[in-house]
């Protein structure tokens, strides 16, 4: 499943992610990684019945876990199906068939939001 | 020798017995027929294209209201028009944007709701005459209340268009979409093979009186659109046609991160096959279209040309750039361009739509020009300080810090032994090394990361990367990234202060 870490500010000195895979021995695959002196927010893929276990690592250290159930919303009414969100997708959710329809595959979704931000249309939402 | 004229093409559609065919499907029967063949085959090819056409608008009529007001400006939806015609006509323009709700919704997002039904606030302020006393003036339209709502377009259709990429280190905001750093992606528009004017590249029946598909009504082209470039292949139509025809599956209404609100057009030509040449240029393929990749990194009018590429490789969904597969996007649907060809092609079959010629021809040679400025852009070289102050990379920090005091000068920069600029070194540099008690060469504290401008470029491209990455000077280096001079954000100030 895909989760959310986010590192707040009074923690971003601590190394918690490495800590975290050390005791539970779990292996995270970090996907999107945004760390600055303020602020951090990963997105990373672990196996389900792990999940509890390195949640737990993280939560102790101050981190915030959460999960990520809900993929982009594609509201296809206001979609015109020009394809804009293609190529800044970083997991390829998007593509064209060959009477090039739009398909999206959700599952693939890691809700980094550019494609919201791409799209000239306004027919992508994260969070509905 | 084919020969057919307009008239008897009428004729066919008339009759029903008219051959109809999208540009798509005329590509393969040039291939299997000839020219000739197809020339004699085929009466109508249709053309198709939607996609983002900023140079767009609507010209309305509101009818007078009472008393009556000689309206001086106007708002719909809080998106101000242009009322300096006559009392009640206004001219909507679908890249303005909102005064309450910025570029999210802007003209094009009025003309889509009015188009929708919707109903629209209107405000109004005049300055009174002896005929029009009104002075202020509040209601609320839909499309049916208007007398006239037609759609005048300066600039839509172009023949084909730039793809954009961007080089630099940060994302690019434009009105080509999201453009991802390193040449992250490539975006492109235009509908290629489907192209109106790409199928009729001589304008031998696409002119001045052409009647077309506009919206999913019918429209007419009135003249060659504004910037026309005919003669590099970027020529352009203006259009007209009635918005109350009009579908919303036709024209929607979109916005642009960071650049502002567009309309989605969807035009459709039909050319009809008169002789071998219309024949062969109607079969132009995605392949026989090139254009140019220009690198949108470069803020000015004139974009480096990164690569030229054709429209089968952008729609491929890859390009190579620099040795690297670059994905592309399309910001045109090409799904609806097809869609309005064959729609158009449905209209010609069965009766419902007849092709004309020309009244006047479009001009065929020429290009736009640039803009004639009479004020000169000031450049970097003109407002950098030729004095600073360089120091070597593999100096210690008090050389450094000797340095800074002695020349009363904040930022030093740091050179490597053949004199190319490796990093920046600031006063505040020297104050953390100080602070955490590392006292190594300058080379361990200084920024590597330096943003650096040329010479030539204009201060106002330099004093806006200074402030997007909040730093107050820049090293100005040649091509061999040699340092020239530095500019400063007092520079800037001072050139501020003198010109106003």
């Amino acid at each position: 499943m895909k989760i959310k870490i986010c590192i707040p500010t009074e923690k971003i000195h601590d190394p918690i992610i490495s800590e975290s895979i050390i005791e539970t021995g779990i292996r995270l695959n970090i996907m999107v990684a945004n760390i600055d002196s303020t602020y951090g927010e990963l997105i990373a893929d672990v196996k389900d019945f792990r999940f509890d276990k390195i949640k737990n690592a993280l939560e102790v250290r101050g981190a915030i876990v959460s999960i990520l159930d809900q993929p982009i919303h594609w509201d296809e009414e206001e979609c015109v199906e020009c394809g804009a969100c293609i190529s800044v997708c970083p997991m390829n959710v998007y593509s064209f068939d060959e009477d090039w329809n739009l398909c999206v595959a959700e599952k693939k979704c890691i809700q980094c939001g550019m494609c919201i931000k791409m799209c000239p249309h306004g027919a992508l939402k994260l969070g509905e | 020798m084919v020969k057919k004229s307009v008239h008897e093409i009428n004729k066919k559609i008339e009759d029903g017995s008219v051959n109809v065919v999208t540009a798509e499907e005329m590509v393969g029967i040039v291939e299997n027929l000839g020219v000739e063949g197809a020339a004699k085959e085929v009466d109508v090819v249709t053309t198709g294209t939607f996609g983002a056409m900023c140079s767009s608008g609507l010209m309305l009529n509101l009818g007078h209201s009472e008393p009556p007001i000689k309206i001086q400006k106007a708002w719909f939806n809080n998106v101000e028009a242009y009322s300096g015609l006559a009392a009640v006509d206004a001219y909507l323009g679908a890249a303005q944007i909102s005064e309450t709700r910025g570029i999210q919704y802007g003209g094009a997002h009025v003309i889509e709701d009015l188009l929708r039904g919707k109903e629209i606030k209107v405000h109004a302020t005049s300055y009174g005459t002896d005929c029009y006393p009104r002075k202020r003036l509040d209601t609320r339209i839909t499309l049916d209340d208007l007398n006239e709502a037609v759609l005048i377009n300066p600039r839509n259709a172009y023949q084909k268009y730039n793809a954009a990429t961007n080089s630099s280190k940060r994302i690019l905001n434009t009105y080509m979409g999201e453009l991802l750093p390193n040449f992250g992606n490539v975006t492109y528009s235009g509908a290629g093979v489907l192209s109106p004017l790409s199928n009729d590249p001589s304008y031998e029946t696409i002119g001045t009186g052409t009647r077309i598909f506009m919206g999913g009504a019918q429209g007419y082209v009135i003249g060659n659109g504004t910037q026309h470039s005919p003669s590099s292949g970027f020529g352009t139509l203006m259009l007209k046609g009635n918005l109350k025809e009009m579908s919303p599956e036709y024209l929607r209404a979109a916005s642009f991160t960071g650049y502002g609100s567009t309309l989605y057009m969807g035009i459709g030509i039909p050319i009809p096959i008169l002789n071998e040449k219309l024949a062969a240029a109607t079969a132009v393929r995605d392949e026989d279209i090139n254009t140019s990749v220009l690198d949108y990194a470069v803020g000015s009018r004139d974009k480096p040309v990164i690569r030229q590429v054709n429209y089968a490789e952008l729609r491929s969904g890859s390009v190579q750039i620099e040795g690297k597969d670059v994905p592309t996007s399309s910001l045109s649907s090409f799904k609806n361009a097809r869609k309005i060809a064959n729609e158009l092609k449905d209209w010609v079959e069965h009766g419902k739509f007849f092709v004309s010629m020309p009244v006047e021809r479009l001009c065929s040679e020429g290009s736009a020009k640039p803009m004639k400025e009479t004020q000169a852009v000031p450049l970097v070289k003109d407002v950098m300080s030729d004095f600073f102050v360089t120091i070597k990379k593999d100096q210690t920090a008090q050389d450094a810090a000797k340095k800074i005091w002695e020349n009363s000068f904040n930022h030093l920069a740091v050179v490597s032994d053949t004199g190319e600029l490796v990093g920046i070194l600031t006063a505040w540099d020297i104050s953390k090394a100080v602070a955490e008690n590392i006292f190594d060469s300058v080379e361990s504290i200084m920024t590597k990361r330096v943003l650096t401008c040329a010479p030539n470029e204009p201060v106002d491209l330099a004093a806006r990367r200074l402030d997007r990455y909040g730093v107050s000077a820049m090293p100005v280096i040649d091509t061999q990234r040699k340092v020239l001079g530095i500019i400063t954000s007092d520079n800037i100030s001072k050139l501020l202060a003198r010109r106003y």
